[in-house]
C-alpha cells in the first residue's frame, strides 16, 4: 500500500466513524447550551438507529439509493419525538437531568428490540441493502492528491455533518435565536426577566439534540452496523457526550473532537492493516476517547467552561 | 389535590410509580395486540409460583442489592455514581481471576480473599472518580461514564491478552471456578428447586444491615449525609469534604464490586466477555432510585425488579410477549420516580408547623454545581 | 409643583400561603420624580416591586399606568409599559459580553442575524447620554461590580424604560461609586425618567429622593415629602417604635491576647491577593469590629482564620498556638466559634433537623457519640436544652432547620457556636436580613459573651452595628488596614473616608500588638 492510499484509507474510515459522533455531539452542544444536560444521547441514537433501519428495510425498494437519506431524516424525527420525554421531564416536571437522561438510555434499547421482535419475530433485523456506502464528491474528487485522499470513496454523511456543524455554529453565535438559547443556559433568571421564554428555548435545545442524535444514530446504523440489534449502539452516545466536553461545548470544538475520536475508533478497527499500528493492542485505541476526556477535564477545564446554568432546573415563580 | 401526611407521601411516590410503570407496559402490549393480563400473570407465576423461580428471583436480586447500596452511598454524599457497571465488572473479573489463580487455597481463605479483591477492584475504579472530584473538582458523572467504557475494554483486553490461557476455556470465557472459591451452596440450591441461588443473598442481607447501621447510627454516615446535603456548611463545621468524597466513592465502588463478585462466584461461576456495560449496574441504579436509598427500600425494589426479570423469561415463553417489555416497565418506573414533582402537584403534604421560610425566587439549597446529582431544592410552597 | 402621575398602585395585597408579604400598600409616582421606598429587610419592598415589574402577580389591588388600569402579567408587559427594574443581584450572563447582555431579549437584527454593529452604536449613544461609561465588548465576568450595575441600568434604558426601579442599588458600591451613582440618578430624573429607589439608607433618601413611601411588615405607613421629614422620624416609622440606638455596654475588662493575626496574606479564588499583609490582635473581653465595604477582603480574612482558605503568608495565632493553615476542625477545637455570613449556605444544613444542626461540630465527641456510634438520646437532650436556653421557636427538635424563620435559624447557629464555650467568637454579618427583635437579641448575646471575657471578632457591613458593639474598629480597605479607631472617638463620616482607603495616621490604637 503506498502512502497516498494509506492516507486515503485512514481519512475515509475516520470520516465514516466520525459522522455519527459529529452529528450527535452537535445535539449535545445545543441541549447543554440551553441548560439541559443530556446524557440520554446514547438512547436517542438507539431510537434513530432502529427507526431508520425499519424504514430502510420497508421502503428500500421504493426509494432506491435515496433510502438511507430519507431513513436518516426518519431517525432524526423519531429522535426528536423521543427527546420530548427528556424535555418534558426536566423542563416542566423538574426532573433531575441525569436520572431523566438515564431513563432514555434504559428505555431505548428494550423498546427497539421489543418492536423489532414484534415486527420481525426475532431479536435482530435483517441487513439493509441500501446503505450510505462510499461516495466520490463531484468536482472535488478530481483535485490532484487532495481529491484522492479526502473526496474519493469517502463518507457523504461526514461531509454533510461538517457543513451542518458550520451552520449550527453560525446559528448559536451569530443569530438572535442562538444568543437567546445560550442565555437560558447561562442565566435563565436573567433571560426570564428580559422576556425570553426560558421553557421554549430549552425545548428548542433538547429537541435539537433529539433531532441530531437521532440523525447520528441513523447514520451509524445505515453506514456502519447495517442492521439493528440490542448491541448496535454501545457507547457511541457517551463518546459523543465526551466530544461535547472535549470540544468545550462549542459546535466546532465538538466536531473536531468527534473527528479525533472517530480517528481513534477507526484505528482500533483498521489498525491491523497499518504498518506500525498493528503491533499496538487495540485496547489503547478503544479507550483513548474516554481516557482523553477525563484527562482533559482534569487538566484543562474548570467548571466555568460549561454553561453556568447547565443542569439547573428553572422554576418560574408566580 | 389530595392531602396526605409527609410519611404517606413518602410511600405513595414509589408505589404509584410502580403501578404507572406496569400500566405503561400494559399499554404497549395492548398496542401490539398482546394480552397484558396474561402476560403479567405468567410473569408472576413463573417468578414466584415455584421454588426454582423463587430461587432464581432471589439470586437475581442479590447483585442488585449490592450495586444499589453502592449507588445509595454515593448519592447520600451528593454524588451520582453512574459508574456502577464498570465497578461491578471490575469486581467480577477480579474475583474470578483470584479464585482461578489460587485453586488450592482452602475455602475459608480463598473465598474471603476473592470477595475482598473484588470489592477492592470496584473501590479503585470508583475511587478514581472520587479522587479526581476531591482534588480537581472533576464532575463525577462524566468520569464514571467514561470509566465504564475504559473498564469494559480493559476487562476484555486483560482477559484475552493477559490472563494465562490455562485459566480460560477460550478467548471469551474463563474456566469454571473450583468449589472452594464458590458461593454455591448445595442445600440452598436444592431447597429452591436446583436454582442458582447462592450464599450471596446472605452477604446481601448482611450488606443491607451494614449500610443501614452505617448511615443511621455512625458518625461516618452522619458526615457523609451532611456533606451530601450541604458541602459548604459541612466544611464550615470542620468536616473534610475531600475525605468524605473519597471515602463515600470507595465504599460505593466496593459494594458495586461485590455485586460483580456474587455474579461471578455465585451465579455464573466464571467470567465471560461483555460487549456492553453490564446490566446489574444500571439495574442497581434503578433499584436505589425506586427504593429511595433506604435499606428496606433497596431490599423490596431489588426483589421487585428481579421478579420482573425472572418472570419476564416465563412470560416470553407462556404469553409470547417479548422479554424486553420488562426493561421498558423498569425504565418507565424510574421515569415516574424522576418526575416526582407531579406527585407534589397531586398530593399536598399537611403542614405540621406554623413557621415557614419561603426562599427567594430561584433560590435553592445544596450543591448547585451543574450536573451534580440530585438537585436538592426546597421549593416555595404553593 | 403639580406633575403628571405615571404610576399608581392601590391597595396591593400579596399573599404567600397565608403570609401577607404586602398588605394594602399604596404608591404613587410622578414623571421626573425620585421616590424612595423605605422599609426594613423583609418589610415587603421587593415583593411590591416584583409585582410592578411583572415577576409576581398581586393577590388583589389595582395598578394604573398613565391613569389606565393595567394587569402586569409578565416582565414583557412591564417592559411595554416602560417599567424597568435594576435588580439588587445583577441578572447578567457572565460569559456574555456587556453588549450581548444589554441587547438580550431586545436584539437588533438583520434577518435572523444579530446586527452587532448597529446595536453597539445604540448602546454607546445611550452610555454617553447618561454618562454610563462601559466597554461593550468586554466579558461581564471581567468587569467591576459598579460597571456591572451600569450594564444593568443600560439594559433598562435600552428597552426604552421611563420608570426605573432600583433595588438596594448602593449595597455593593464604594462611597465614591455611591456618589457617582447619585449623580447618575439625578441625571436620569432630570432627563424625565421616573425612579423608584428601594433602600433602607436614610442619608441616600435625603440626598436624592423627592418623596418617600414607608412600609413596615407588609403594611403601608404613609408617603412623605423628604424635605419635610427628619431622619429620626423616618427611622421610627420604618421600625415601628422609637428607635433605641444605645445598647448598654459594660466597661471593658481586657485579658490576654486571644487572637493574633500577623502580616496575613490571603488570595481570593481567582488567585489575586485579597488580604494584603494584615496584622491585628484581639484580647479577651474585647470586641474588635472590622468595618469596610463588601468585597474588601472580609470573606478571605474570616476564611483564613477559620482554616477554610489557604494562608499564603503571615500567621494566625490563637491562644498562643500557631493555627496557620491548620484544618478547620483543629482550629475549632482550639476554641473558636464562628457565625457565618450566609447562614443558609454555611451555617446550617437546612434538610437536617434542628437537633442535628446543633451538634454539627460536636457529633464526634462524647456524649453525642462513642467509638463512632451516635447517641441520639444525648443529641435530643442537648437540643431541648439549647432550644429552651436560646429561645429557639420550633415545635420540636426534629423539625428540619429549613422550616424555621430566618431569626430562629440564626438562633440555632448562635446556640451551637456559643454553647461550646469558645474563647474566640467570630461573628460575620450576624444580623444580616433579620428583623429588629432578632437583631437586638443577637447583639445582647454578643455583649454577654464579651462580659464573660470572650474575644470577639465582629465583621459587618452595617456601620451602625460596628459602632454600637465594638471596642475598637479596624477599617479594612482593599485587603489592608486603613485605620484603627475607637467608636466614641470617630463618626460615620470618618469611617466612610477610611473605608475608601484614605489612611489615618498613627495606628497607635492597635496597642495590643506592640
Amino acid at each position: 500500500m503506498n502512502f497516498e492510499s494509506l492516507l486515503a484509507l485512514i481519512v475515509s474510515s475516520t470520516l465514516v466513524y466520525s459522522a455519527p459522533l459529529i452529528l450527535t455531539s452537535l445535539g449535545g452542544v445545543y441541549s447543554e447550551n440551553s441548560g439541559i444536560v443530556n446524557i440520554g444521547l446514547e438512547g436517542i441514537m438507539t431510537v434513530g438507529a432502529f427507526t431508520s433501519i425499519i424504514f430502510n428495510l420497508t421502503f428500500a425498494h421504493a426509494f432506491g439509493s435515496a433510502t438511507p437519506w430519507i431513513g436518516a431524516l426518519v431517525g432524526a424525527i423519531f429522535g426528536s419525538i423521543f427527546s420530548l420525554l427528556h424535555a418534558f421531564a426536566t423542563i416542566n416536571l423538574r426532573a433531575d437531568h441525569i436520572i431523566s437522561g438515564t431513563v432514555l438510555n434504559l428505555l431505548a434499547p428494550p423498546l427497539g428490540v421489543f418492536l423489532i421482535k414484534a415486527i420481525y419475530e426475532k431479536g435482530q433485523t435483517p441487513n439493509i441493502t441500501a446503505n450510505f456506502g462510499y461516495t466520490n464528491i463531484p468536482g472535488l474528487a478530481n483535485i490532484p492528491v487532495i481529491g484522492k485522499i479526502f473526496f474519493t470513496n469517502t463518507s457523504a454523511p461526514a461531509w454533510w455533518a461538517i457543513i451542518i456543524t458550520i451552520f449550527l455554529w453560525w446559528v448559536l453565535y451569530k443569530t438572535r435565536l442562538g444568543l437567546r438559547l445560550r442565555s437560558t443556559g447561562e442565566n435563565p433568571q436573567a433571560a426570564d426577566t428580559l422576556g425570553i421564554n426560558v421553557y421554549k428555548m430549552r425545548y428548542i435545545g433538547v429537541l435539537t439534540s433529539g433531532f441530531m442524535a437521532g440523525l447520528g444514530g441513523a447514520v451509524f446504523a445505515q453506514s456502519i452496523s447495517g442492521n439493528f440489534s440490542i448491541s448496535t449502539i454501545v457507547g457511541q452516545g457517551f463518546m459523543a457526550l465526551a466530544a461535547v466536553i472535549f470540544g468545550k461545548w462549542n459546535p466546532i470544538g465538538a466536531m473536531l473532537s468527534s473527528l479525533f475520536f472517530g480517528f481513534a475508533q477507526s484505528l482500533s478497527i483498521i489498525g491491523n492493516q497499518l504498518p506500525g499500528i498493528a503491533k499496538i493492542p487495540t485496547v489503547y485505541m478503544q479507550i483513548a476517547p474516554y481516557v482523553i476526556t477525563i484527562v482533559v477535564l482534569v487538566l484543562f477545564l474548570g467548571k466555568s467552561v460549561a454553561p453556568a446554568a447547565d443542569g439547573v432546573n428553572y422554576i418560574k415563580s408566580k | 389535590m389530595i392531602k396526605v401526611s409527609a410519611k404517606a407521601k413518602h410511600y405513595l411516590v414509589p408505589i404509584i410509580s410502580v403501578f404507572a410503570g406496569f400500566l405503561v407496559g400494559a399499554i404497549i402490549m395492548l398496542i401490539w395486540s398482546y394480552n397484558p393480563i396474561t402476560a403479567y400473570a405468567s410473569m408472576f407465576t413463573s417468578a414466584l409460583g415455584n421454588m426454582n423461580g423463587l430461587g432464581e428471583t432471589i439470586r437475581e436480586a442479590t447483585p442488585l442489592i449490592f450495586t444499589a447500596i453502592g449507588f445509595a452511598i454515593a448519592s447520600k454524599a451528593g454524588f451520582f455514581n453512574i459508574g456502577l457497571p464498570g465497578q461491578a465488572q471490575a469486581g467480577w473479573l477480579t474475583s474470578v481471576w483470584v479464585v482461578l489463580a489460587n485453586p488450592n487455597l482452602p475455602k475459608y481463605i480463598l473465598l474471603p480473599l476473592a470477595i475482598i479483591a473484588g470489592a477492592f477492584a470496584g473501590a479503585i475504579v470508583a475511587g478514581i472518580a472520587g479522587f479526581l472530584r476531591a482534588y480537581f473538582g472533576t464532575n463525577e458523572v462524566i468520569t464514571t461514564i467514561m470509566l465504564n467504557y475504559i473498564v469494559l475494554y480493559l476487562c476484555q483486553y486483560l482477559m484475552q491478552q493477559i490472563m494465562p490461557a490455562s485459566l480460560r476455556n477460550d478467548t471469551d470465557t474463563t474456566r469454571n471456578i473450583p468449589a472452594n472459591g464458590s458461593l454455591h451452596l448445595d442445600w440452598l440450591s436444592q431447597l429452591f428447586g436446583n436454582s442458582r441461588i447462592n450464599a450471596g443473598i446472605f452477604l446481601g442481607i448482611i450488606a443491607l444491615l451494614i449500610y443501614w447501621f452505617l448511615m443511621k447510627k455512625t458518625t461516618v454516615g452522619f458526615e457523609i449525609k451532611a456533606v451530601g446535603l450541604n458541602p459548604f456548611a459541612s466544611r464550615y463545621a470542620g468536616m473534610s469534604a475531600k475525605k468524605n468524597i473519597i471515602l463515600s466513592m470507595l465504599l460505593s465502588g466496593a459494594f458495586a464490586g461485590i455485586g460483580g463478585v456474587v455474579q461471578g462466584l455465585g451465579t455464573y461461576q466464571n467470567y465471560f466477555t461483555q460487549t456492553s456495560s453490564i446490566a446489574i449496574g444500571w439495574d442497581g441504579l434503578s433499584v436505589a432510585l425506586l427504593g429511595n436509598s433506604t435499606a428496606w427500600g433497596i431490599l423490596i425494589a431489588s426483589l421487585l425488579f428481579s421478579t420482573l426479570k425472572i418472570g419476564g423469561l416465563g412470560m416470553q415463553t407462556v404469553a409470547g410477549v417479548p422479554y424486553e417489555i420488562v426493561s421498558i416497565v423498569i425504565a418507565a418506573i424510574i421515569f415516574f420516580i424522576a418526575i416526582k414533582y407531579v406527585f407534589d402537584l397531586l398530593f399536598k403534604v399537611k403542614k405540621t408547623t406554623t413557621e415557614q421560610h419561603p426562599l427567594k425566587k430561584g433560590e435553592e439549597i445544596g450543591p448547585d454545581n451543574g450536573v451534580d446529582g440530585p438537585n436538592l431544592k426546597l421549593q416555595k410552597k404553593g | 409643583m403639580e406633575q403628571k402621575t405615571i404610576i399608581e398602585m392601590n391597595h396591593i395585597v400579596k399573599d404567600f400561603n397565608g403570609f401577607k408579604a404586602n398588605n394594602d400598600i399604596n404608591l404613587k409616582l410622578a414623571k421626573g420624580e425620585i421616590l424612595a421606598l423605605l422599609g426594613e429587610n423583609g418589610a415587603g419592598k421587593s415583593t411590591l416591586m416584583s409585582i410592578l415589574s411583572g415577576l409576581l402577580e398581586p393577590t388583589s389591588g389595582e395598578i394604573k399606568v398613565n391613569g389606565k388600569p393595567v394587569k402586569i402579567a409578565n416582565p414583557t408587559v412591564a417592559k411595554e409599559l416602560g417599567i424597568g427594574m435594576v435588580h439588587q443581584h445583577f441578572m447578567l450572563a457572565h460569559s456574555f459580553t456587556v453588549l450581548e447582555n444589554i441587547i438580550l431579549g431586545h436584539e437588533t437584527t438583520k434577518g435572523p442575524m444579530l446586527d452587532i454593529k448597529k446595536a453597539r452604536e445604540k448602546v454607546l449613544a445611550l452610555s454617553q447620554r447618561y454618562h454610563l461609561t462601559i466597554n461593550p465588548d468586554e466579558k461581564v465576568a471581567n468587569i467591576t461590580v459598579a460597571q456591572q450595575q451600569r450594564v444593568e441600568i443600560l439594559k433598562v434604558l435600552y428597552r426604552g424604560a421611563n420608570i426605573l426601579i432600583f433595588d438596594e442599588p448602593t449595597a455593593v458600591l464604594t462611597p465614591q461609586e455611591i456618589t457617582e451613582f447619585m449623580h447618575i440618578l439625578k441625571g436620569l430624573a432630570h432627563e424625565g425618567k421616573s425612579i423608584i429607589l428601594i433602600t433602607h439608607k436614610l442619608d441616600e433618601i435625603k440626598q436624592v429622593a423627592d418623596e418617600v413611601t414607608i412600609i413596615r411588615a407588609g403594611k403601608d405607613v404613609g408617603t412623605y415629602q423628604v424635605r419635610e421629614i427628619s431622619d429620626q422620624r423616618m427611622a421610627e416609622l420604618m421600625v415601628g417604635h422609637a428607635v433605641q440606638m444605645k445598647l448598654t455596654k459594660k466597661a471593658e475588662h481586657l485579658g490576654s491576647n486571644v487572637l493574633q493575626v500577623k502580616d496575613l496574606q490571603v488570595k481570593e479564588s481567582r488567585g489575586n491577593l485579597a488580604v494584603k499583609g494584615l496584622s491585628f490582635s484581639i484580647r479577651a473581653g474585647e470586641i474588635l469590629g472590622i468595618a469596610g465595604i463588601d468585597g474588601n477582603g472580609q470573606d478571605e480574612l474570616v476564611e483564613a482564620i477559620t482554616g477554610l482558605r489557604h494562608v499564603d503568608q503571615g500567621s494566625v495565632i490563637i491562644k498562643g498556638q500557631d493555627m496557620t493553615n491548620k484544618p478547620t476542625r483543629r482550629i475549632t477545637e482550639q476554641g473558636v466559634a464562628s457565625i457565618p455570613a450566609d447562614r443558609q449556605k454555611y451555617g446550617l444544613i437546612l434538610q437536617m433537623s434542628v437537633a442535628d444542626n446543633l451538634v454539627l461540630q460536636s457529633y464526634y465527641h462524647q456524649p453525642f457519640s462513642h467509638h463512632g456510634i451516635i447517641n441520639f438520646a444525648a443529641i435530643k437532650k442537648h437540643a431541648q436544652a439549647a432550644i429552651k436556653k436560646f429561645d429557639i421557636r420550633t415545635p420540636n427538635s426534629n423539625l428540619v432547620a429549613g422550616e424555621l424563620s430566618g431569626g430562629n435559624q440564626q438562633k440555632v447557629i448562635i446556640a451551637r457556636e456559643l454553647e461550646r464555650n469558645s474563647d474566640l467568637i467570630i461573628a460575620f454579618q450576624p444580623t444580616r436580613g433579620l428583623d429588629v427583635g432578632a437583631i437586638e437579641y443577637i447583639h445582647k448575646q454578643l455583649l454577654k459573651e464579651r462580659a464573660a471575657g470572650k474575644a470577639i471578632l465582629l465583621v459587618s457591613y452595617e456601620l451602625s452595628e460596628i459602632m454600637q458593639l465594638s471596642d475598637r474598629i479596624l477599617v479594612l480597605h482593599n485587603g489592608q488596614k486603613s485605620g484603627v479607631v475607637k467608636p466614641h472617638e470617630t463618626n460615620e463620616t470618618e469611617l466612610g473616608l477610611l473605608m475608601t482607603g484614605v489612611k489615618k495616621e498613627g495606628t497607635k490604637l492597635d496597642q495590643s500588638l506592640s
